[in-house]
């Protein structure tokens, strides 16, 4: 038999909020995003290969895959600790402390791209002291890489923090009561739990940092082949009226986030199916 | 107000939840719809509500008092409904949770301040929590939040009252005792009230009727008395309490379980399986024989807590059989774990295929 | 003898603090706030040092300047067209999605947070695609006059487009976990459906629904890069406030510049202080609903 297309329901609505949501998805997000498959496809394979492979972008993409790749992965370690400690442990201020992770989500790029950059150029409060080591941090793609952790933190954390929550201390007492030591119980039994969340955080913290402007063009310095992010290229393409060029690299772009998520929710269905048997 | 439900049918995709339902509750009595998880009883429940809606069939109706509302929206129907979890408002106090009913309505028919707040303390009084009426549902504990959620329904004076597991989420104690207090309640308010169960012993204890449901069909629709006494299928004997079953064959005109041969009235055929169902204080036992036809057996527990004596049996081909009898006659006989015993029959139920001997 | 046995197994018995030895648990609160305070409050003290650095005068006065004014007017303007529309959508679809059985509703779920996985540059980049000079709709808009472009309904709609999913986001998974219960009582005592929305529903999810205005404005107020793409960047005209503090620190005009960003940093501290106290008031609420559920459980 069929199944019907919607389930027989008292409650009213169905109608007109689905109708204005199918609506509005569609005139806002659907209808903007395919121009941009459209406007690819006009352009032929040709012309599009030339733009994405072209040496300027290609070095783009190594800046922004690589950076990015490093925010998560410094995220990936800190953002452990700082969600560990804020759920097991406590400490006076921790509330603030637990607030403030929050800190990239809510401050506008732009202002977290000048404070980065004053704070890490030569004089800054931090970038002199790097400076006495040797080690120049803004207007390199060391800044970029310290943008993109700054983006990159909350979504770490905050994946983590109720995975952490949910872990039930009494297998970490079943483990130690079976013989295992700390170390054994870290990498046994908690690690394994935690890692669908940690590996979730670590993606959405990549792909968030694939697409990030405005903490980064301030920091980077944007010198062409060295320190240019991929976004940064679209906007000088679109600078210069090349629509077509610009298009070309957005697809790239998207279709990698577009990957990440579909790895994210691989990850996710994969956890789901393992912990219910099947799913 | 009577009700009566016609042909009803309703699928959920491949699952068949009601399958051809008829029923008829008189004007003021309390029904129970008693059945297992899965029997249909709650969708039963709901489609009379209008909260779901039965497959389309020409011949199907709901009827209050001989009116057909089936075509009637949930809101019209002047039911009320009290849900499994109450359901109740978590965001108003118990007043208002009361008073919803009657606030909602159209202005030309809404009663006035001053009314609704006499109706809503006459309902607070009639569940005796007169003094919770500021509280919050979570204030209150699971067997107010019940009475609640009843005075809420019964604010709008609904014609019929139907209640989803009234009793399914509160613990014995409590249950026992808004059982008695629902009984009492429906005697004096006399509103025609369906309830939903799976608790035999509930539906026995509190309604007037119980209708036992299977697989999305009635099995049988009768008084307490006669779904307990008079099982109409081997389905409602076995839900409603222990039962002993044992297995036998016609043999001419007698069905024989063992040591036990019983009267053949029916057109049972020779050689055709029967099987026959005992309650556990429908058998006896003796430590002696006494010439009765018996089923030896060895005692392997005996739980003398509770209102009977209960004991595990093991006949002789290792077949567990459950026996009560009153702690009067347990202690007079003196039986210990281990001894051998003689099982007699005092009263019985044979069903061979589809009918009862 | 067994608590006894019990304790020499595992010494932490309470969960949590004591788990971890002293020495591993001091170190590794010094790493977090010491990385923490690195990477999240120099930033965010740096941006107050900068903008006052020069003194509280010169601070006010760069935010009286006429083209910061301007920008704070046009990032207001902004959050008010975008944040309604993006609510009204966010119940629509959060009804549809949380009270129904659909077929379809997964694929419709992904969809509505598209915009998340999007660049905003991209973001900016497709509305340039439809209603730029050279795009789609562009010798239409020329003819008639009329600019979105470079202009503030390009701004609005490109800021409609990155905060469209933050409402949704967040009913969406607490309406589903609500369920409808409360709904159906409410049409069975006899409500109709507004009146069973804005009494029953509406309600139990104020806290959620204030919590993804607040998130859904914050962006709104603080977007860049997709803003940045169609605004075209017209001191006075279609200058939002982050795009503003770019012109002026680009411009050397550091001072000003941060003094503008302080503006949005303390957006940024006032959207934090209202999602706590909103998580706050939520948990409150959720407590109580729990003590319902423990209640059904007896």
């Amino acid at each position: 038999m069929r199944q019907p297309f919607k389930q027989h329901s008292v409650i009213p609505g169905f109608g007109v909020t689905l109708g204005f949501t199918v609506f509005y998805l569609s005139l806002l997000v659907l209808i903007p995003l395919s121009a941009l498959f459209l406007k690819t496809a006009t352009m032929g394979w040709s012309s599009f290969w030339s733009v994405v492979t072209d040496p300027r972008v290609v070095a783009s993409y190594k800046l922004t895959f690589g950076a990015s790749l490093a925010g998560a992965l410094i995220n990936a370690v800190f953002g452990f600790i700082v969600a560990w400690t804020l759920v097991r442990y406590s400490f006076p201020g921790k509330r603030l402390v637990d607030a403030m992770v929050d800190l990239p989500f809510a401050l506008p790029t732009a202002v977290s791209g000048i404070a980065l950059t004053t704070i890490y150029s030569r004089n800054g409060w931090v970038g002199c002291w790097l400076e006495s080591a040797g080690i120049h941090a803004a207007f390199t793609p060391l800044g970029v890489g310290i943008a993109l952790t700054f983006i990159g933190l909350p979504f770490v954390v905050r994946t983590l923090q109720p995975a952490i929550a949910d872990l039930d201390p009494e297998y970490e007492e079943a483990a130690a009561s079976l013989g295992a030591g700390r170390v054994q119980v870290f990498l046994k039994v908690i690690f394994p739990g935690l890692l669908p969340a940690l590996l979730t955080g670590f993606a959405l913290a990549f792909a968030r940092a694939l697409g990030e402007y405005g903490s980064v063009v301030f920091i980077s310095g944007n010198m062409p082949m060295r320190t240019e992010i991929t976004p940064l290229l679209i906007i000088s393409k679109l600078e210069q009226y090349d629509y077509a060029g610009a298009t070309a690299i957005a697809v790239v772009m998207l279709v990698a986030s577009f990957a990440i998520l579909l790895a994210i929710n691989a990850i996710q269905w994969r956890h789901v199916r393992r912990i219910n048997g099947r799913g | 107000m009577s009700i009566e439900v016609q042909h009803i049918s309703k699928t959920f995709g491949a699952f068949a939840a009601l399958t051809d339902v008829s029923l008829v509750v008189p004007d003021g009595e309390l029904v129970a719809l008693l059945g297992p998880s899965g029997s249909g009883k709650t969708t039963l429940l709901r489609i009379i509500a209008g909260l779901e809606e039965p497959d389309p069939n020409p011949d199907s109706g709901i009827l209050f008092h001989g009116e057909n509302v089936a075509r009637r929206g949930v809101g019209q129907r002047q039911v009320g409904f009290v849900f499994q979890h109450y359901a109740l408002f978590r965001h108003m106090s118990v007043f208002e949770n009361i008073a919803f009913g009657l606030r909602v309505r159209p202005k030309n028919t809404r009663p006035s301040k001053e009314a609704i707040s006499a109706k809503v303390h006459e309902l607070l009084r009639l569940i005796q929590l007169d003094n919770v009426g500021n509280r919050f549902p979570s204030q209150l504990s699971g067997g107010q939040r019940q009475r609640v959620a009843l005075a809420r329904a019964l604010a709008i004076e609904p014609r019929v009252l139907l209640l989803d597991e009234p009793f399914g989420a509160l613990d014995a104690r409590v249950r026992q005792d808004l059982r008695q207090w629902l009984r009492k309640l429906h005697d004096e308010i006399h509103v025609t009230s369906v309830f939903v169960t799976h608790d035999q012993e509930e539906a026995l204890e509190v309604a007037d009727r119980v209708v036992v449901m299977n697989e999305g069909r009635i099995e049988q629709n009768g008084t307490p008395e006669e779904v307990f006494h008079h099982p109409a299928t081997e389905f409602v004997m076995q839900f409603l309490g222990h039962v002993n079953l044992f297995r036998g064959r016609i043999e001419s005109d007698h069905a024989v379980f063992g040591p036990w041969a019983l009267q053949n009235s029916g057109s049972a055929q020779d050689g055709q399986e029967a099987r026959m169902f005992v309650r556990p204080y429908d058998l006896d036992i003796h430590t002696a024989d006494d010439g009765r036809p018996a089923m030896k057996a060895t005692v392997t527990r005996i739980q003398a807590a509770g209102p009977t004596a209960k004991f595990e049996l093991l006949d002789e081909n290792t077949q567990p059989i459950r026996v009560e009898m009153p702690h009067d006659r347990f202690r007079a006989m003196n039986i210990a774990k281990g001894d051998q015993v003689f099982v007699s029959l005092k009263d019985s139920r044979v069903y061979v295929e589809d009918y009862v001997i | 003898m067994s608590g006894a046995s019990r304790m020499s197994l595992s010494p932490a018995t309470t969960p949590g603090a004591a788990r971890d030895p002293l020495w591993l648990r001091v170190l590794l609160i010094a790493v977090t706030l010491l990385f923490l305070g690195l990477f999240l409050l120099l930033p965010l003290v740096s941006v107050f040092y900068e903008a006052l650095r020069g003194g509280v005068r010169l601070y006010l006065a760069s935010l009286v300047d006429s083209d910061a004014l301007t920008a704070v007017r046009l990032t207001l303007l902004t959050a008010v067209i975008a944040v309604p529309c993006n609510l009204v959508f966010g119940l629509a679809a959060a009804w549809a999605l949380a009270k129904f059985e659909f077929r379809g509703k997964a694929v419709l779920i992904t969809l509505i947070d598209l915009p998340f996985a999007v660049s905003p540059v991209v973001s900016g980049l497709v509305f340039v695609l439809l209603f730029g000079a050279g795009g789609w709709f562009g010798p239409w808009l020329t003819a008639h006059h009329l600019h979105i472009i470079f202009a503030v309904p390009g701004i609005v709609l490109a800021t409609m487009f990155v905060t469209f999913p933050f409402v949704a986001r967040e009913l969406i998974p607490l309406m589903q976990e609500q369920g409808s219960e409360e709904e159906q009582a409410a049409l069975v005592l006899g409500a109709g459906g507004w009146s069973t929305f804005w009494r029953v529903t509406l309600p139990n999810i104020k806290w959620a629904l204030l919590y993804g205005v607040i998130l859904c404005n914050a962006r709104a107020m603080g977007e860049f890069g997709a803003v940045s793409v169609v605004s075209g960047h017209i001191r006075g005209r279609t200058n939002t406030m982050p795009l503003h503090v770019e012109i002026l620190y680009n411009e050397y005009n550091f001072q000003a510049a941060f003094a503008v960003a302080s503006l949005l940093a303390l957006l940024a501290l006032v959207t934090l202080a209202a999602k706590e106290l909103v998580e706050w008031r939520a948990r409150v609420d959720m407590r109580s609903a729990a003590g319902t559920a423990a209640g059904e459980e007896k």
